[in-house]
């Protein structure tokens, strides 16, 4: 099957002042029709950056974006404005994302109208009654909704042209959890109904192991490790992946766990290390990791850029050693 | 059973909102205990932070208190003149905040601020008391504390401006701490240093802690106690391990059912979905709308606290009769 | 799904309690307003209930006290000033809403392109604002009307020239603010242009402040257009303008008929401070709901 989007090692660095920013350091992925490709790491990693880029929201600084067997980097911004209609964005901020000042039927009204789709009002019905609102909510402005109910006015608006592929930037992060499965659980219910491939971006895993088929780990700009969703969250290979998956808590005080505990913090963005980007804080670091680091294949797509990954199979870090770390009282 | 050190007594609150005032909490009773670590746990809006609040008087002014006390060395807090609370304050019950940055002085650099807490404090003064805090800062886990100390926060990380309020908090060598989200908007690895250190704080200085938060995953690896609220009231208090193992309140049932964790997947089709919180309330308890079990009874008025074993209460009308 | 919605009051809600509300809390306001609805009423009607004519003459009642039948007195040509004072009122406040809503409109519009553009048009158009800033409003619209000529128009031309300035700064600060919202990328990602981001989704929201500053253009105008016609700039008698007719009692202050020169400068006066009134009210209204 060709892949829907396929993105070949992607680059954006920034000037802030006379420091360049690395946000995305060359990264290289495929998203298929129908999927869920979750997009994780801790703030910083460059997933959001990522997003943007696809969407064409940024300028890439180099790399190629094929969406649908067209470069979108060749393109130019009428060209792409008039793709649009096949892939789409839900933000972070459901309250920030909308126009204060225009009604839900406006915001829902505009992609369609935009892209020339508008053919009755029975659209923007079965536009809010998908994501599960009324349709009176068409008539009410950002400020009358609650938090939870923004939120699904985002996702229809960015299902109303029934795009292909959708981009959700941590979009259950400002949510309470019991709105959370429910958001997760019509998400899921879309894509089926719509056959959308989705971009999922998300610093909550929990959420991530049960709504992706597959996952990418991002650190610094890069990606570390990759794979369908279970076999990375049951068996990390990518240190930092191990640290990560090891740092959540757990709601079960009968689960025994060890932490994998990374030293400092992660270090700025301002300069790209040769090799690993986890070598100043990783526990096992050793010489190879300071060299340019390839991807060790694990099987079944699971890919990890750790030595590590060389050895024997191992589960999730039950065994997993204590690093020495200075998040410890001296 | 030792003497609590702090007794908050049938709290009550109101807000100003649409057509009079909206009761934010309903009879809140909680004790805390010394050299303990007792979990506030509820979804947003469902009163945590406004008791903290109530307890170091940080109340906003539009806030009423409709009735009760908090008890804290034989005196109520609740009654005391600002000039006393303030005595209280910082020197026997601190608080660390959400948003770390903001609870520093954006003007004054970080290691003076430690040293300003370790002035009013510690009684020392001068050169003594800056070089007690760099050792603070140095102990809460800042490499290179001397240079740190000449940051200013806006130059500082959320996970280091997060460790310099403790290092705070630890020149006061308060009795009560209070933390409220204190890692919510740090990155996962920083929030499990964080909480490492807060750990060992607590540990070392045998002071209570109150850890305020939303995250059942915390509540388990950090707490020993737990209080389940929702909508301003409390609905159990348990040990941790009972609360997960044997929870008695429906709420709290419904809570660690709706859970997604990290380290397993469920099926979603068997998680039964949390009801939302509603705005209007009777004079009972406010679960009633929602709960599967709930009777005629429970929207008219709760019961008194029912001791399922020693230290694990819980509010229900199922109790007694369904106790196990 | 049953949700509980939030209800919170919308900034531009305008039910009437809210309304009444706002009024019963601000007194100053609440007089502006009612000055201006005042004024404004008597523009619209005033011309068709007034006894006299405004131009007619009448030599043998001229400079006559006022009394019953001439209740603010006549003028030296023996018109009434009553009818005078009534007819300019129409004309003043004609000039006034020329002058402030076109301001307005060029001003914010050439504001909202360059914040939301930059680059060279903004830097163009922020240094021409601030050499027209580097002169008071008055004295550039002396000189535009002295280069274009005394009609009527012209002096609306003038005026709202001298105007335009302030609502420029004022939309281009706001859209400095407001492109960096998420809805503006929002709506380039739903497919948008960038034109009709800045015009339809940006500007509405950046229009705030500058609605308030027209208020207050709205009394200046009144100020502007009286001292030049007072200058003998722009309006010129016989034209009933209540700065013609200051200018016309001037004349009159020392022989004593203080009618003639009182009754249209505390028209003057009143409409500048209602005008001010309401504009202070709308900024405070808006700082207060803000938040």
């Amino acid at each position: 099957m060709e892949p829907l989007l396929r993105v070949e090692n992607l680059v954006k660095h920034y000037r802030e002042g006379p420091h360049t920013i690395h946000a995305v350091n060359g990264i290289s992925f495929d998203v298929y029709p129908g999927e869920t490709v979750g997009l994780v790491g801790e703030s910083g990693c460059g997933k959001t950056t990522t997003a943007r880029c696809l969407l064409r929201l940024e300028e890439p600084t180099s790399g190629r974006i094929v969406f649908n067997g067209q470069n979108l980097t060749a393109l130019s911004a009428s060209q792409v404005r008039a793709l649009r209609r096949h892939f789409q964005m839900v933000f972070q901020d459901a309250h920030e994302s909308l126009n204060p000042r225009f009604s839900v039927r406006r915001t829902l009204h505009e992609p369609l109208l935009l892209h020339g789709l508008f053919r009755a009002e029975s659209q923007l019905y079965e536009a809010v009654e998908r994501v599960n609102l009324e349709r009176e909510h068409l008539g009410r402005h950002p400020a009358q909704l609650s938090g939870g109910q923004k939120q699904r006015v985002g996702v229809a608006r960015a299902i109303m042209t029934h795009p292909q592929f959708v981009v959700l930037d941590e979009p259950t992060s400002s949510l309470d959890m019991s709105l959370r499965i429910h958001v997760i659980a019509l998400l899921r219910r879309l894509q089926r109904e719509l056959n959308m491939a989705y971009l999922f971006i998300s610093h909550d895993l929990s959420t991530v192991r049960h709504l992706c088929d597959r996952v990418l780990v991002m650190y610094l700009g890069r990606v570390v490790e990759m794979g369908p969703t279970e076999a990375v969250f049951a068996r990390p290979r990518h240190v930092y992946t191990q640290a990560l998956l090891s740092a959540i808590p757990i709601p079960d005080p009968t689960a025994k766990r060890e932490r994998i505990l990374l030293k400092g913090e992660t270090p700025s963005l301002r300069e790209i290390k040769v090799g690993c980007g986890l070598q100043d804080r990783c526990p096992y670091v050793a010489d190879e990791c300071l060299r340019p680091v390839p991807f060790y294949d694990l099987g079944d797509g699971h890919q990890a850029a750790c030595r590590l990954a060389r050895q024997e199979p191992q589960a999730m870090p039950t065994q997993a050693r204590h690093g020495d770390s200075e998040g410890k009282l001296r | 059973m030792s003497k609590a050190l702090l007794h908050i007594e049938d709290l009550s609150l109101t807000f100003p909102a649409e057509g009079g005032r909206r009761r934010v909490l309903d009879r809140v009773t909680l004790d805390l205990y010394p050299n303990e670590v007792l979990g506030l746990v509820g979804e947003s809006g469902s009163g945590k932070t406004i008791t903290s609040l109530a307890v170091m008087g940080l109340l906003p002014p539009t806030a009423r208190i409709g009735g009760g006390h908090v008890w804290f060395e034989g005196r109520d807090l609740l009654a005391l003149p600002e000039r006393d609370l303030r005595q209280v304050r910082g020197k026997h019950i601190a608080m660390i905040f959400q948003n770390p940055r903001a609870a520093l002085n954006p003007l004054m650099r970080a290691g003076e601020q430690v040293a300003r807490a370790v002035r009013l404090h510690r009684g020392l003064s001068g050169k003594a008391a800056y070089d007690t805090a760099i050792e603070l800062l140095r102990h809460v886990g800042i490499s290179d504390a001397a240079a740190r100390a000449r940051a200013y926060p806006h130059q500082l990380s959320g996970g280091m401006a997060q460790r310099v309020l403790v290092a705070m908090m630890l020149a006061c060598q308060p009795r009560l701490l209070i933390a409220d989200e204190p890692t919510t908007g740090l990155d996962v690895t920083i929030q499990a240093q964080i909480f490492e250190l807060i750990k060992e704080v607590q540990a070392e200085t045998g002071a209570t802690l109150l850890l305020i938060t939303h995250d059942l995953g915390v509540v388990s690896e950090v707490c020993q106690r737990v209080a389940v609220m929702y909508a301003g009231q409390i609905m159990e208090v348990a040990p941790v391990e009972a609360l997960f193992a044997r929870p008695q309140h429906p709420y709290t049932e419904l809570l660690l059912q709706s859970l997604l964790r990290v380290d397993r997947y469920s099926d979603l089709n068997t998680i039964p979905a949390l009801p939302q919180i509603t705005l209007t309330y009777g004079s009972g308890c406010r679960f009633a709308n929602r709960c599967p079990d709930v009777r005629a009874v429970c929207r008219e008025h709760r019961p008194p606290p029912f001791a399922v074993t020693s230290g694990h209460a819980v509010i229900c009308h199922k109790y007694p009769e369904e106790a196990p | 799904m049953a949700e509980t919605t939030i209800r919170q009051p919308v900034v531009t809600a305008t039910s009437l309690s809210s309304t009444l509300r706002r009024f019963r809390r601000r007194p100053a306001f609440a007089l502006g307003v009612g000055l201006v609805l005042f004024y404004t009423l008597v523009a619209l009607f005033g011309p068709a209930l007034t006894p006299y004519e405004p131009a007619k003459t009448n030599p043998r009642a001229s400079l006559e006290p006022p009394s019953a039948t001439f209740l603010f007195g006549t003028d030296k040509f023996g018109r009434d000033v009553l009818t005078r004072v009534v007819h300019a009122t129409r004309l003043d406040l004609a000039i006034a809403a020329s002058v402030g809503l076109s301001a307005f409109a060029i001003g914010s519009l050439i504001g909202g392109l360059a914040g939301y553009y930059g680059g060279l048009l903004d830097d163009v158009v922020m240094r021409v604002v601030d050499v027209m800033f580097a002169f008071p409003a008055f004295i550039l619209a002396m000189a535009i009307t002295g280069m274009l000529g005394d009609t009527l128009q012209n002096v609306v031309i003038a005026i709202a020239t001298a105007y335009t300035p302030y609502f420029i700064r004022l939309t281009r600060a706001e859209m400095l603010t407001v492109r960096t919202h998420p809805y503006a990328e929002a709506a380039l990602s739903v497919g948008n242009p960038r034109w009709r981001i800045m015009l339809v989704h940006l500007l509405p929201n950046a229009l705030t402040p500058s609605l308030v500053q027209m208020a207050l253009v709205f009394g200046w105008a009144i100020l502007d257009t009286a001292g030049l016609a007072f200058l003998g700039l722009g309006i010129t008698p016989p034209t009933a303008e209540w700065g013609v007719l200051v200018s016309e009692g001037a004349q009159r202050i020392v022989s004593g008929e203080w009618w003639v020169w009182l009754f249209p400068g505390v028209a003057i006066v009143l409409a500048a401070f209602a005008f001010s009134l309401v504009g202070d009210g709308l900024r405070d209204i808006v700082a207060g709901e803000e938040r």
